[in-house]
């Protein structure tokens, strides 16, 4: 066969290589911008180098609270991730058998998915108040998150489920298994990166949603809330610091899923050596 | 770990426990694995729409709501020349953003699918453009500020190039800077399912096509792309949707210059009018559902992606 690259690879690359540079260029801007000296704005050009507004992150100032509702924003994205795990695991692994009702529940968490965000707390916060329910964070909030994160963590696991070959499982029956033992021993750590990625994917979905959030929140904001109300009050650097802090805690995260995905992946081929 | 588990099966078989002692039928146990998610969805979701349906037929006045069943909310709704002109500036916004990130997401797909060799390489182009997705929405929409504005860091560029001698003032608050803010948030859900259906494609067909004397550009449009259906579709739902739903985006980069359907919307909220909100609530779920019906019609996305 021919080894020569076609043309359209170079095309391709090409245009690649703008979109990368399109996707992180104005982001790498802003983390420039965080370190503006003490007397710069929001713009080039930089007018010395510093760590001012990283401090006045912590400070608790007049309009918004960060340090606190960051701690309320991870909070809520570990309880939105474990409950997005075991909910949609359970699921994804019932969809494999026809039940009645499938159809119906698939379109559901699919109109669930692209409903517009804000009309969904928006009904949410209808149904609090017509029923004379205070709003909070582990409440409303909570349930408003779980509209967003199951409809996805579903979607994923179908695309997990797919690819796991149901012999094993039949193997473990025909070894003597019962069903628990089946789950915990055989179908959990074959689908294991497949369940990690549902649980970082929620834990990140809920850490920077901000539509299905803002009217079931109830009095006291997450981060994203926090940052929006900032936004129309604020025009210092110190918006800039908060989003290096935010991505490089989503980065983390990132990097640590990566990190234990790839840790399985070898520990499994290992095994299979 | 191994000895382990070896050992437990062996006790089951030693004690001679029946393999399938659950009398429950398949159907049943599947009703139990999605039971949760279903009641969460009929509590927080499907209740809450019937609810503003609900109350998109009250009355109201400064102080309350009260139960009724008049259409005065829609007739309003209908007759404000606003809506449709609102309606008729998302779609344009929307259409816009689709067509761009449908190019964009395909060629994309394309070049990681069909391209490049290694599996290494693919994975880490692809997490390239997936990561920024993980990050804040706000924080990426507010990062188009400094590289757009008046003193922002493309007109210096320009400028320092000698390429320009005034700054541009059309990049910042206005429809560009919407369009291309959508552009940066949204490409990714075009990739994703857009890479997932091609990377399904036997690639014996496509050589066939190309030994039967098809030009590439035949290849694609009657082999690739008809193949790639599922992932175009699917695709365009998200971003369709997400662009229709955003009050967020357009609020801050038009500059207040545009208003979205939802941005309308969220006024009207913030101005406790809950049943003329509701009403509007429910004609943008209609509206968005046609959408979405319409386009689902193409293709089967559940059998696609449940089996």
């Amino acid at each position: 066969m021919d080894d020569r690259r076609p043309f359209t690879f170079y095309l391709l690359a090409g245009l690649m290589a703008l979109f990368l540079l399109f996707l992180y260029g104005p982001m790498v801007i802003i983390y420039v911008l965080s370190f503006q000296g003490p007397d710069g704005g929001v713009t080039f050009p930089m007018v010395g180098l510093s760590t001012k507004w990283f401090g006045d992150i912590l400070r608790p100032g007049q309009m918004a609270d960060i340090p606190a509702s960051f701690g309320r924003s991870l909070l809520l994205a570990a309880l939105v991730s474990v409950l997005t795990v075991v909910l949609s695991v359970a699921a994804g692994l019932g969809f494999r058998r026809r039940f009645p009702g499938a159809g119906l529940l698939f379109y559901v968490a699919i109109a669930s998915l692209v409903m517009p965000s804000l009309l969904v707390g928006f009904g949410i916060s209808l149904g609090f108040q017509m029923l004379g329910l205070e709003q909070g964070l582990f409440t409303s909030a909570l349930g408003a998150q779980l509209t967003w994160t199951l409809p996805f963590g579903l979607l994923t696991m179908f695309a997990v489920v797919a690819r796991f070959n149901r012999s094993y499982e039949e193997a473990a029956t025909d070894l003597g298994a019962n069903a628990w033992q089946r789950l915990r021993y055989v179908t959990v750590p074959i689908l294991l990166p497949g369940i990690i990625g549902v649980g970082i994917g929620a834990f990140t979905l809920s850490y920077d949603e901000y539509a299905r959030t803002t009217l079931t929140i109830g009095s006291h904001n997450t981060l994203p809330l926090e940052i929006y109300a900032l936004i129309a009050s604020d025009s210092t650097p110190v918006l800039f610091a908060i989003g290096t802090v935010t991505t490089v805690v989503s980065f983390t995260l990132i990097g640590l899923t990566l990190a234990v995905v790839l840790r399985l992946q070898r520990r499994r081929s290992m095994r299979m050596a | 770990m191994m000895q382990a588990s070896g050992t437990h099966a062996l006790e089951l078989v030693v004690d001679g426990r029946p393999r399938a002692r659950v009398g429950l039928p398949a159907w049943a146990v599947s009703w139990l694995q999605v039971a949760p998610v279903a009641v969460v969805l009929a509590v927080l979701f499907v209740a809450p729409t019937v609810l503003f349906l609900v109350v998109s037929f009250f009355d109201y006045d400064r102080v309350g709501m009260y139960p009724a069943f008049m259409l005065d909310n829609y007739v309003e709704v209908f007759t404000t020349p606003a809506t449709l002109r609102i309606y008729l500036s998302s779609l344009r916004f929307a259409l816009i953003v689709w067509a761009t990130t449908l190019f964009l997401g395909f060629s994309i797909a394309q070049f990681l699918v069909f391209h490049v060799r290694t599996a290494r390489m693919r994975m880490l182009l692809f997490l390239a453009c997936a990561i920024p997705f993980w990050t804040s929405g706000i924080i990426r929409t507010i990062a188009w500020i400094p590289f757009l504005g008046r003193n922002g860091a493309f007109n210096t560029m320009l400028l320092d190039l000698r390429i320009i001698d005034t700054p541009l003032e059309f990049l910042l608050f206005s429809d560009f800077s919407v369009i291309i803010t959508y552009v940066h948030l949204y490409t990714l859900l075009m990739i994703g399912p857009i890479a997932n259906s091609l990377s399904k494609i036997d690639k014996a067909l496509i050589e066939a096509a190309r030994d039967a004397g098809a030009s590439r550009f035949q290849t694609l449009f009657w082999v690739i792309i008809p193949l790639a259906r599922t992932g175009i579709v699917l695709g365009s739902i998200l971003v369709f949707t997400q662009v229709i739903g955003d009050y967020f985006v357009v609020k801050r980069m038009s500059g207040g210059q545009s208003a979205s359907i939802v941005s309308a919307l969220s006024t009207e909220i913030q101005a406790m009018q809950f049943p003329p909100a509701s009403a509007n609530a429910v004609v943008l779920v209609a509206f968005v559902a046609v959408l979405v019906a319409g386009m689902m019609r193409i293709v089967d996305v559940r059998k696609e992606l449940v089996s």
